[in-house]
């Protein structure tokens, strides 16, 4: 820790050109207004108003009377990121914790924009933290760089004899000491921002970050105050329901909506393009007028007839079949090369079905339209995405759509599709009502219409060397095609690599010379999208089941497997304390009676986990997890408890995904409908976690959903340990458990 | 012919009359025409337990509740839990930090209140037989838990 408490100011501006962390960080400036109705304004958007002519910090504004406002442009789904965006920033600039206000940024990809998704202001993927990191530092430490500097004019002294404690210039020598309020009262500021050396993280020492900070968001979460965009009314709304096309480009042919009608409450029956609007007074007459409609759908929707096993058995065929060349993913070295020096060659087929985000708020959204203009208010991961699909919706420009961002009721990469057809409802709804229409999804139109994780098979071969090193790996993914439906403007400039599907194919930390991982995405016209750890949540299962059998195969432990392939890298080095520490932690080499213990490691982005399950199974087939180990290493820890609360909620979702979830397609529609077939994870289904945080200081890497993958493969090997019997295909069914058993001839104990 | 009714019901201490289609769930009732929004939409089917409030006393899933069936009833939601955030189960929420996204939330805190109303001590066990209808996607289960000891603990001394 810094001695007296205080950090100096002798981190300069630097020489050398930062420009590239500087987007939106010139000209900064000041409020002169005091107090809590100008910081109101400012919540509200209203900051001209407040603070008169003044021209704001795209970031930061100090208050004179100590309030520091501090802009977060991340959506808040649970993931906790509208707080951890401002610490990072509120700890370089020294601030004092508890004058800092966070204030949610409005749609502004320039300013806003995350740097890891090239400036588009998108929460997603774990790549909050990650992404704005070192922006944030910089600018938190200009920030404070001009405090002090202000501080040291008017004081008269060298900059150098300048230090801060948390909200304060402090002149160490004669002990005189200036809130930033008071500065902030007499501030200039330059019309360029300083260029300020911040210490590299591996050095720095952090104040506010490591700290666990309540969110801001938790408090108005335990009484009903928070406010989602379903909690939305405005004066003189009406609410909307829609029944939409069954699967994408089936469009409404025939209409018969007299019963529908004739429901008290209905005031409108409004054709759209994908289906059929009803506008009522109350949700309730709106769900009943959409269940009253008898709509026929063109038959032309490339989705028709299509169904799971259907895709199943085309996929495989195009993931055997080594001469349909796909998009490569990943290469490295010489594929073919290194078969030819393998002494063995195995081979795996891997599988999962479609699975639905189910995030417990159904979508939703509330728009009012004005005579040039449009309000909207709802919960996306994309502000920017949002206010640009209303613009075009209604042929109007992006400076007329004013965008209101309410907390997301649950995200999971449900929320970020380019074009946010829940959202475009609403607009479209009220356009055609001429008045405010909030459009709500029944839980059934959320599942019916879902965008799900694709359908999978992947096929891995690997070459092992007569060591029992793998030399060689091929990965060929078919799957649903994501990025292109899911969006299609970042598909344009991706060369055809499908990001979302394809993600987790890559092993950065095996020691694996000769490697391939081709993408084979297909157009089956089903609905997709990101689900919480995308392709990795399949691609990683594929892998680590498939190491689990080169291992068995080899008669060699499956840790110390893993151990073995690792390379020598730092990152490598880390990912060889995460397998060791969970090894230890879940005492890996003690057999237990009736139970089987499986393992999974896996590289996300940059973080390292590994995880361990123990499970039991019952006569009727059903995987009961008793306890889940897991250590992660994501690197720095901005929010050490909010990871652990990821990373246990990523396991619980894993869970889910790995027992229970799938979604059924028959000729082209989703079977399932609502939670009583569609089966998410309850209390009574939770296994014992015990979660090791590994804070290390390297730059963070992403902590929201890195454990999902880890659950499916850890519990699949686990049950291989227990019965001898493998299984290959997500969700581990009691019916696919049986089965399986059933054809290795072995019995349940 | 209309299905339009009025009833009177008493809403966190409050008579409140409502006017309604006789069939409109009491859920929609207190969140459309009361302003109570705290009380959450999430399957319409008693399946996820995001509309739990007190029907009478009793932990109750909103949405199975036609207005017809609530006439004169008393109804507590999470709005009239406490006045100011000073329930010991939501104090305990906040220690544990448990919401994530928080859209179950409130219903699993108006669920937790039954279970202390009828069982101050309950054990780990029962607490997660208790609360299993209630779902949570961000998957907060092992803080729920943890909460309501803590509140239960808190609620003894």
């Amino acid at each position: 820790m810094k001695s007296a408490n205080t950090r100096n100011a002798s981190r300069a501006p630097a020489n050398h050109n930062r420009r590239r962390f500087m987007v939106g960080a010139a000209g900064f400036t000041f409020g002169v207004a005091v107090g809590a109705p100008a910081l109101q304004l400012l919540v509200a958007g209203e900051a001209a108003a407040a603070i008169g002519s003044i021209k704001l910090n795209h970031w930061v504004t100090v208050f004179t009377d100590g309030t520091v406002a501090i802009m977060s442009p991340a959506a808040e789904m649970g993931q906790g990121s509208l707080t951890s965006l401002p610490v990072i920033l509120a700890d370089e600039m020294d601030a004092d914790w508890s004058k800092v206000r966070i204030v949610a940024a409005p749609p502004n990809d320039k300013i806003y924009g995350n740097p890891a998704f090239r400036y588009l202001q998108y929460t997603a993927g774990s790549a909050t933290v990650t992404g704005y990191f070192n922006n944030l530092r910089q600018f938190g430490a200009q920030v404070r760089y001009v405090l002090l500097d202000n501080a040291a004019r008017r004081w008269g002294v060298p900059l150098a004899e300048v230090r801060s404690e948390p909200g304060y210039a402090v002149h160490v020598e004669t002990g005189r000491r200036l809130s930033y309020g008071e500065i902030a009262a007499f501030a200039k500021v330059p019309a360029q921002a300083p260029e300020v050396v911040v210490d590299p993280v591996g050095k720095a020492e952090f104040r506010l970050i490591g700290r666990d900070l309540p969110r801001v968001d938790v408090a108005g979460k335990v009484n009903g105050t928070a406010q989602y965009s379903i909690d939305v009314q405005v004066p003189g709304m009406v609410y909307g329901a829609i029944l939409r096309e069954p699967m994408e480009g089936a469009l409404p042919e025939k209409i018969d909506d007299s019963d529908a009608r004739a429901i008290e409450g209905v005031l409108q029956i409004v054709p759209l393009k994908y289906g059929v609007g009803v506008v009522a007074q109350n949700p309730w007459a709106a769900f009943k007028g959409k269940k009253a409609l008898k709509v026929i759908w063109s038959r032309k929707a490339t989705g028709w007839g299509f169904s799971n096993d259907k895709g199943y058995a085309r996929f495989a065929a195009v993931a055997k079949d080594q001469n349909v060349k796909g998009v490569a993913w990943e290469t490295k070295g010489d594929t073919a090369g290194g078969f030819a020096k393998a002494t063995t060659v195995v081979e795996g087929e891997y599988r999962a079905d479609y699975a639905y985000h189910a995030q417990m708020e159904p979508l939703n959204s509330v728009a009012a339209l004005s005579a040039d203009g449009c309000e909207i208010w709802c919960g996306t991961q994309s502000q920017t995405v949002a206010v640009t699909a209303v613009a075009q919706a209604l042929g109007i420009a992006e400076d007329k759509v004013k965008f209101n961002g309410m907390l997301l009721g649950g995200g999971f990469g449900r929320r970020g599709n380019r074009d946010v057809e829940f959202i475009v409802d609403s607009v479209l709804m009220a356009k055609a009502a001429g008045k405010p229409v909030k459009v709500i999804w029944t839980r059934e139109d959320d599942v019916h219409n879902g965008r799900f994780r694709p359908l999978y098979v992947n096929r891995i071969r690997a070459g092992i060397d007569d060591k029992g090193k793998i030399v060689a790996w091929h990965h060929r993914v078919v799957s649903d095609r994501v990025l292109a439906f899911m969006d299609p403007v970042r598909y344009k400039t991706a060369n055809g690599r499908d990001n979302i599907a394809m993600r987790g194919t890559e092993l950065p930390t095996y020691d694996i010379p000769h490697r391939l991982a081709e993408g084979l995405q297909q157009d089956t016209g089903i609905r997709t999208a990101p689900l919480r750890a995308i392709g990795v949540g399949q691609n990683s299962f594929a892998n680590e089941v498939f190491m689990d059998e080169i291992a068995a195969k080899l008669g060699v432990d499956p840790v110390r497997y893993r151990l073995q392939q690792l390379s020598g890298t730092p990152l490598a080095k880390r990912a060889r304390y995460v397998i060791e520490e969970v090894a230890n932690m879940a005492d890996w080499g003690r057999k237990r009676q009736e139970r089987g213990l499986g393992i999974a490691y896996l590289d996300y982005s940059g973080t390292q986990l590994a995880g361990v399950a123990e499970v039991s199974l019952s006569r009727d087939g059903r995987i009961r997890v008793h306890d889940f180990w897991c250590v992660i290493d994501c690197g720095v820890a901005v929010q050490p408890d909010n990871i652990i609360a990821q990373t246990q909620s990523s396991i619980v979702y894993g869970l889910g995904l790995a027992l229970t979830e799938r979604i059924d397609i028959v000729d082209g529609a989703v079977k399932q409908s609502n939670f009583y077939d569609y089966h998410v994870p309850r209390m009574r289904d939770i296994p014992n976690m015990h979660i090791k945080l590994v804070q290390t200081k390297n730059h963070p890497t992403g902590a929201g959903q890195m454990a999902t993958p880890l659950v499916p493969s850890a519990i699949a090997n686990a049950l291989f340990q227990l019965t001898g019997v493998r299984l290959r295909q997500q969700p581990l069914l009691p019916e696919r458990v049986l089965h399986a058993m059933a054809e290795a001839g072995v019995s349940i104990a | 012919m209309s299905n339009t009714i009025t009833v009177a019901l008493t809403v966190n201490g409050t008579r409140r009359t409502v006017t309604a289609s006789s069939d409109t769930p009491l859920l929609w009732v207190l969140r459309e025409d009361l302003k109570l929004t705290g009380t959450k939409f999430g399957c319409g089917v008693g399946q996820c337990g995001a509309c739990t409030v007190h029907l009478n006393g009793e932990p109750t899933q909103s949405c199975l509740y036609a207005l017809k069936d609530v006439a004169e009833k008393q109804i507590t939601t999470i709005e009239g839990l406490s006045p100011d955030t000073s329930h010991p189960l939501q104090k305990a929420w906040l220690a544990e930090q448990v919401p994530q996204c928080g859209y179950c939330q409130s219903g699993q805190i108006m669920r937790a209140a039954g279970l202390l109303k009828q069982n101050p001590r309950p054990t780990r066990e029962q607490i997660v037989e208790y609360m299993s209808p209630n779902i949570c996607r961000c998957g907060t289960y092992v803080r729920i838990a943890r909460a309501i000891e803590r509140a239960a603990g808190e609620m003894q001394s």
